[in-house]
């Protein structure tokens, strides 16, 4: 293969680098550990009795490692690149930027090592204890430095939409991680939270689910805002629609976390006016799928021959689908069917795998050839294979969920004659069996195409290795 | 609990600008303020992007308006602005309890005036369909009642949701927690004292004797009370154990019988038959004196109320007293 790419010396395409190859990395481990403990909920004796193998603390390893270890490090490693194209301006500090490498990894690690230890704050999504949130936040900050700096020192008149995004997610995670983790440190290894009760829950929420809102939507919404347009070679739909989505997304997710909370002790002002925003938020939303997926206007016909942008656009798909199933799910009516049950498990993965994990992979297939200065990666055809057992993995596995979790919420519901419930726990979980299988099976489609992915990147890295050696 | 006057506006204010803030963007974008025509490049590029300036869709617009106004309508309609009630006058519960007594007293008035508290009128509703048919059921004796197959299966159902969860789907227990289907009682197995166990709970407590033992204190005892049960240990250990269960017969008793065979209702354990609640392994017997144990069987009056709670017991007496 010829390299026709400039190269582009001026960029610090180093980072980018180190986070790209990361991202893979994490994702296969994070999406791992997700298909052993999915089958620790068919098989229990998979825990080994071994307390660090059990669910319990699996679980928020999980979670960790695919939305902070792999997710995240996809946003560093394309923000950082795109920020620098768009802005035509090499990032403001190497030394700062390397900085938020290695601080990031060094949480990644903290997080391995404590959580099967046990170690945990209890709180979803910030399990980690107090002074991993410090270094958390120390790197944020300077992540926010160098990705705020770079854009303030740009060469481009505009910023780009692209960078909107990613500004907002970095700016808003940073106000949430600080606020949330706010916690009276009782040893080295426990805090308590400074809040309590319904305060507490809703915090707790308020930070859950805009960590979904922006590290899992705004941010990626960044990464689709370049990478789509690019890989389409076709100019971004409407200017427009961008301005509105962009501001009436970020200004309604703020609202939306007391969702998670309805029919609970948090007061019903609360509850309503979550309900309310998470069901106008369905607008902003779908906003920014029409504008990814109308990009694609003069350039459908690619998707018959290009892979990486039938993961971009799908992932939109992915992205419309979960941002109409959630409003739905705000709805305190549907909501007393739905929480509590599988259904809730299914609409992450939706999100999770549909939108977060494809939009990544597209834009690392995109990436990472560019990154070692090649046309494309070593095989297109396996990038294929790869988005073939991505998407009927995460098929499987939300059908599974949407079915389990509704005969769950019927089943819980169902009540006799008499007034007593018709079915216990146990038999709902029983009745559950066959549809953890199929998720367990579709988990094993997702890992078994991330395993294509590493393969194919190693290749690509190698071969561009041996041109420069010969060069 | 209401909210001060400064939190209600602040919380009208920022839902306010939201909602404004939205119509007000969707509003301007309408009009194409970018200096160049309809479906036209922006004129910027970004690394080779353009971005088009078309208008937004229609029908996302109208959407968009359609649920703000939508918006607008559920939060004049239901609680959501700071203290404002709603005009419907809806609540999910009473908000803002701190008592059980003032949660009683608002339920009343609630159920007695028909507000639209949501859980009140949902229990008055089921109070209403199924109380007659618990009422029922209440009105025979438990030693009749066990043996009524339509109570039977009620109770079982009630076991099943409420009970199974410490004494397992079948009764028979785990270790911490006692099988009900065996003859073996702590507080009795008469009607009477199932019901009684059943509406107001136990408290069991066995003291930790380890510090008053002392490790070789508690190594004797273990032996002697292995040897009450029957099991083959070592004599002289056992004998030294002897000397000092005076202390243990108080609950007991002196012939290590347990409380229920002299008519106390301590809830001590029959030390001389082979069932043991909290393991009968020389380790656990062990740990049971050395360190104690404290069981509790939550009370279930305030939980289910007593209609249910009768018809438990008659299904706890059937499984522990099957007929012939």
């Amino acid at each position: 293969m010829t390299t026709t790419t400039i190269a582009h010396p001026e960029y610090n395409y180093k980072v980018v680098k180190q986070f790209a190859l990361t991202t893979v990395f994490w994702g296969l481990i994070g999406m791992t550990v997700g298909v052993l403990i999915a089958a620790q909920l068919i098989w229990p004796a998979l825990n080994f009795e071994t307390p660090w193998l059990t669910f319990s603390r699996l679980r928020p390893l999980h979670t960790n490692a695919v939305i902070f270890a792999f997710g995240t490090s996809a946003l560093f490693a394309t923000s950082y690149y795109v920020v620098q194209r768009t802005c035509k301006v090499k990032l403001i500090s190497d030394k700062v930027a390397a900085f938020t490498f290695w601080g990031w990894q060094a949480v990644i690690i903290a997080a391995v090592i404590t959580l099967p230890m046990g170690l945990t704050t209890s709180k979803e999504y910030a399990e980690l204890e107090w002074p991993i949130d410090i270094l958390i936040t120390i790197v944020w900050l300077a992540y926010a430095y160098v990705f705020l700096g770079t854009i303030a020192i740009r060469k481009t008149s505009h910023i780009y939409v692209a960078n909107w995004f990613y500004a907002g997610f970095i700016i808003t995670v940073a106000v949430l991680h600080l606020v949330n983790s706010a916690a009276i440190p009782v040893t080295l290894f426990k805090s308590y939270s400074i809040y309590s009760g319904a305060v507490d829950a809703m915090v707790q929420w308020w930070y859950g689910h805009n960590a979904v809102g922006f590290l899992l939507t705004a941010g990626f919404l960044g990464m689709m805002y370049y990478f789509v347009p690019k890989q389409a070679e076709r100019p971004v739909y409407s200017y427009r629609l961008s301005v509105v989505h962009f501001w009436a997304l970020i200004s309604l997710y703020i609202w939306a976390g007391p969702h998670h909370l309805h029919y609970t002790a948090l007061p019903d002002w609360t509850q309503s006016l979550g309900m309310v925003m998470s069901m106008i938020l369905f607008i902003p939303s779908w906003g920014g799928m029409i504008n990814g997926i109308m990009t694609l206007s003069g350039a459908w016909h690619k998707l018959r021959t290009d892979p990486i942008l039938r993961f971009l656009i799908v992932s939109l798909s992915f992205y419309g689908m979960s941002t109409f199933e959630g409003p739905m799910m705000a709805i305190k009516s549907v909501n007393a069917l739905s929480h509590y049950t599988d259904w809730t498990i299914g609409h992450v993965h939706s999100g999770a795998l549909g939108w977060v994990a494809m939009v990544s992979i597209g834009a690392l297939y995109h990436l990472i050839p560019r990154l070692y200065g090649k046309v494309d990666m070593a095989s297109t055809k396996l990038i294929n294979t790869h988005f073939w057992l991505h998407t009927v993995g995460v098929v499987l596995y939300i059908v599974a969920m949407w079915i389990s979790g509704v005969m769950q919420g019927l089943m819980w519901r169902a009540v006799n004659s008499d007034g007593t419930l018709t079915y216990s726990f146990v038999q709902s979980l029983e009745a559950s069996y066959p549809f953890y299988f199929v998720r367990f099976l579709g988990g094993l489609f997702v890992v078994a195409g991330m395993l294509v992915m590493v393969y194919n990147v190693v290749k690509t890295v190698r071969e561009s290795k041996q041109v420069t050696a010969a060069a | 609990m209401v909210m001060t006057e400064f939190w209600h506006w602040w919380i009208i204010l920022l839902t306010s600008i939201s909602l404004v803030g939205c119509f007000w963007i969707i509003t301007v974008n309408l009009k194409n303020y970018a200096g160049v025509p309809e479906g036209e490049s922006m004129g910027h590029e970004f690394d080779g992007i353009e971005e088009l300036n078309n208008p937004l869709p229609k029908w996302w617009t109208y959407m968009f308006y359609f649920i703000l106004v939508w918006a607008i309508g559920y939060l004049i309609l239901m609680p959501g602005m700071g203290n404002w009630e709603g005009l419907l006058g809806w609540k999910s519960s009473n908000q803002g309890i701190v008592s059980l007594e003032e949660s009683r007293t608002l339920s009343a008035k609630a159920i007695d005036e028909g507000l639209l508290v949501q859980f009140d009128q949902e229990v008055k509703h089921a109070d209403e369909v199924y109380g007659p048919v618990f009422q029922a059921f209440a009105a025979k004796p438990i030693a009749e009642l066990a043996y009524d197959d339509d109570a039977y299966k009620v109770g079982q159902r009630l076991f099943l949701q409420n009970c199974a969860l410490c004494h397992g789907s079948d009764a028979r227990g785990s270790n911490k927690f006692p099988n009900l289907t065996d003859t073996d009682w702590l507080y009795g197995g008469t009607p009477e004292k199932i019901k009684e166990t059943l509406l107001h709970g136990r408290k069991a407590a066995m003291p930790a004797w380890g510090p008053a033992l002392g490790e070789d204190g508690v190594q004797e005892m273990t032996a002697y009370v292995l040897k009450l049960a029957g099991r083959k240990v070592n004599d002289k250990l056992a004998d030294a154990g002897k000397a000092k269960f005076g202390m243990c017969a108080a609950c007991h008793g002196a012939d290590g019988k347990g409380s229920l065979a002299h008519g106390l209702p301590f809830g001590a354990p029959n030390l001389t038959d082979n069932v043991w609640l909290y393991g009968g392994s020389k380790k656990a017997v062990e740990e049971t004196i050395r360190a104690g144990r404290n069981g509790v069987m939550p009370a279930w009056k305030d939980v289910l109320g007593e209609d249910k709670v009768h018809v438990i017991s008659s299904y706890v007496y059937r499984i522990s007293h099957p007929k012939e």
